[in-house]
């Protein structure tokens, strides 16, 4: 080996390693986000973000490249990360559990001018336990007490009182959380912060949160393994995890004062409901929805674009491909546990998407 | 590495190469070598730059409380370091506590009694043991120790030593006990590895003259043997204990990912590696970022120290056993 290779390669990984701790690596994927057409005249998209999405997004990108020959590369890097890739212009859309707060709306407007948030799907977030009983019900507060640690134990009056001709256990609640950054983490405190000033006081709802009690698990597996073999524990996940894994999910008590199930069609019914209110933005929080057959613990998922895409030829194909996504792409939901969005929210959505400009 | 000056060839005179006096090989091997550790130096300092220049805004922000700061809060832009240093270093610790007798143990059972072709099998398992993805292990923890711990050793522990403050808490199964032992598990082979490989090198006629002596084979082993392997087996410690402390994905698996000190092992707990790995890439503001990186920081500074002190410790091991027995 020369020499000259041999500092070569040295400071291509000094290079590599700097970018990788300084937090700002350009995935491998950025040069063609940059370009605007792949060798061989196939048209390549690039977009980063919620984990939560990709079992979804796999399948609706490959129909898509099935059918029109546009190969879609997404990243399941986490939402937080979706949007720094999508503001440092790394990415042609990110994708996101949460909608940008002003902060981070801020950085993106200073990077490429305004964005767009167009709900993807919807999903219910569903709260499993361990306990020898079936059907166990709670209501908003008395989770929001077991999750402050004011509720330790299973037998408490205010457990019981939900649950009355069943003989609650005395076992201390075991209570579980995401450890990692979450989109689910931030529907699930969204919902004990609508319901419980307290919540919303000492805790607030966001991806992250710092928990008064219980133990952090790694990914909604961690969480589902963890319900699974801890007897006494509760612990939130997405709806397919509990179905998959078949751990019994709490009965709601939602805002009409209805027990409801997590499924796919209670978070559809929320989301219908989120619909006929829409902010103008799209940056709708549903939980808690009203409605008799409303799941409360559900929400949006959202694709972020830039308003005004400088590329014209892949502008215009993120605008196609977000059309599908949100009308035929909604097809392939249901069968993966998300919940399609209703007619009125896809309205919406194609109203967004056509105010996307593209061209100098 | 002493290189010894290249020696002429006695029929042929030394080639007089580009470099003046020394042969081409030989200049092109000292090259090449003198690159490969310039190039580890080069890592290392680009590292600790990049790393503090990442981190500058918390260092800014926080100055020396980040590290004794006992309150980690994303969301009111609060970093203290404490409780994560505390779990790292717990954890390493304990783990390091029950694996040296166990790795010591099994090595001095390879090397001294067992017959060679049960040595041989058991070195081959010890080493398959090493090869085991940590992300395996954290499985295996989750779904059969962590259980095992919550239902029987850990009521047990309770019932054994009644309130004290070490085993106090609900038994969750995760937690400091399970990150401990997790490690232990991981860490194992290193030891055993390295001390068995000690152990062989030790002359075998001092074992002869030993039991010449009429010494038992106890009496043999820890007058002969480990005197001499000490420093060995303090550097297969060191190398367990690098490995415990960086760690990261068996530890977040059965932690319970808790950043508070307790003194209970029972309570959940949390490592700087096991923070780096769940709150970095959902870190969604600057300064968020920074604190992530100089939890880096630190941990590559506390991993630096505890080598220094274990070296320390290894130096004078060996010159005190050395003294003692001559």
């Amino acid at each position: 080996m020369s020499r000259t290779s041999l500092l070569t390669a040295g400071a291509v990984s000094v290079a590599l390693l700097a970018s990788a701790c300084g937090g700002s690596a350009v995935p491998p994927s950025a040069a063609s986000a940059s370009g605007s057409a792949a060798p061989g005249g196939t048209v390549q998209l690039t977009g980063a973000g919620s984990t939560f999405d990709f079992p979804l997004f796999s399948k609706v990108f490959k129909d898509y490249q099935t059918k029109t020959g546009v190969q879609v590369n997404y990243q399941s890097v986490g939402s937080g990360s979706g949007v720094t890739q999508l503001t440092k212009r790394t990415v042609d859309f990110g994708a996101s559990d949460f909608p940008l707060n002003d902060e981070q709306t801020k950085a993106a407007e200073a990077a490429g001018g305004p964005v767009v948030h167009v709900p993807i799907t919807m999903g219910a977030v569903s709260v499993g336990y361990d306990l020898p009983i079936d059907g166990l019900t709670l209501d908003g507060p008395t989770l929001a007490g077991i999750y402050l640690g004011t509720i330790t134990k299973w037998n408490d009056p205010r457990v019981a009182a939900l649950n009355p001709g069943v003989t609650m256990p005395s076992t201390p609640i075991a209570v579980v959380h995401r450890s990692d950054g979450s989109g689910t983490t931030f529907i699930f405190t969204s919902y004990l912060s609508a319901v419980s000033p307290e919540w919303k006081s000492k805790v607030g709802a966001s991806g992250t949160v710092n928990w008064p009690v219980g133990i952090g698990a790694k990914g909604s597996e961690g969480v589902s393994g963890q319900v699974t073999n801890t007897p006494g524990s509760i612990g939130y996940f997405e709806l397919a995890y509990a179905k998959q894994n078949n751990i019994k999910s709490v009965t709601m008590k939602n805002a009409a004062g209805k027990l409801v199930e997590p499924s796919v069609k209670g978070a559809s019914d929320a989301g219908a409901g989120a619909a006929a209110n829409m902010p103008a933005d799209l940056k709708a929080v549903f939980v808690n929805a009203p409605g008799d057959t409303s799941y409360p613990i559900a929400g949006f998922s959202w694709i972020i674009v830039f308003k005004h895409q400088k590329d014209k030829v892949k502008g215009q194909e993120l605008i196609d491909l977000l059309k599908y996504v949100v009308t035929t792409g909604q097809q392939s939901a249901e069968p993966l546990y998300y919940a399609p969005l209703p007619k009125a929210v896809q309205d919406l959505d194609l109203k967004a998407i056509s105010t996307i400009t593209v061209g100098q | 590495m002493a290189t010894t000056a290249p020696e002429s060839r006695p029929r042929r005179p030394p080639t007089r190469g580009l470099l003046g006096g020394a042969s081409v090989p030989d200049a092109a091997f000292r090259a090449v070598a003198l690159a490969f550790g310039a190039l580890v130096l080069a890592l290392i300092a680009a590292m600790v730059a990049v790393m503090v220049q990442g981190s500058v805004h918390a260092i800014q922000r926080f100055g020396l409380g980040f590290l004794s700061g006992t309150l980690w809060s994303p969301n009111d832009r609060i970093f203290g370091a404490l409780p994560f240093i505390y779990g790292t270093v717990v954890s390493s610790l304990l783990a390091l506590l029950i694996a040296t007798p166990i790795g010591l143990g099994v090595a001095i059972f390879l090397v001294e009694m067992a017959p060679h072709h049960v040595s041989n099998a058991i070195s081959v398992l010890v080493e398959l043991l090493a090869a085991i993805p940590s992300v395996l292990l954290g499985l295996w923890g989750i779904f059969v120790m962590v259980p095992f711990l919550q239902r029987t050793v850990e009521p047990a522990l309770q019932a054994v030593f009644p309130g004290v403050p070490l085993f106090e808490g609900a038994p969750y199964g995760v937690g400091l006990l399970a990150a401990g032992l997790i490690l232990a598990i991981m860490i194992v082979p290193t030891i055993v590895a390295i001390s068995r490989d000690v152990m062989a090198t030790v002359p075998v006629a001092q074992r002869e003259a030993m039991l010449a002596l009429g010494a038992t084979p106890w009496e043999t082993t820890r007058r002969a043997v480990l005197p001499y392997a000490t420093s060995g087996i303090l550097g297969a410690v060191v190398l367990g204990l690098g490995r415990a402390l960086g760690e990261t994905m068996a530890v977040t698996m059965v932690i319970g990912n808790r950043p508070v000190i307790s003194p209970s092992l029972l309570e959940p707990s949390y490592t700087m590696a096991s923070v780096l790995a769940n709150e970095f890439t959902d870190a969604t503001y600057d300064l968020y970022v920074s604190a992530l990186i100089e939890i880096g920081l630190v941990l590559f500074g506390i991993t630096i120290l505890m080598n220094v002190a274990a070296r320390l410790l290894v130096r004078r091991t060996a010159r005190v056993s050395g003294r003692g027995e001559r």
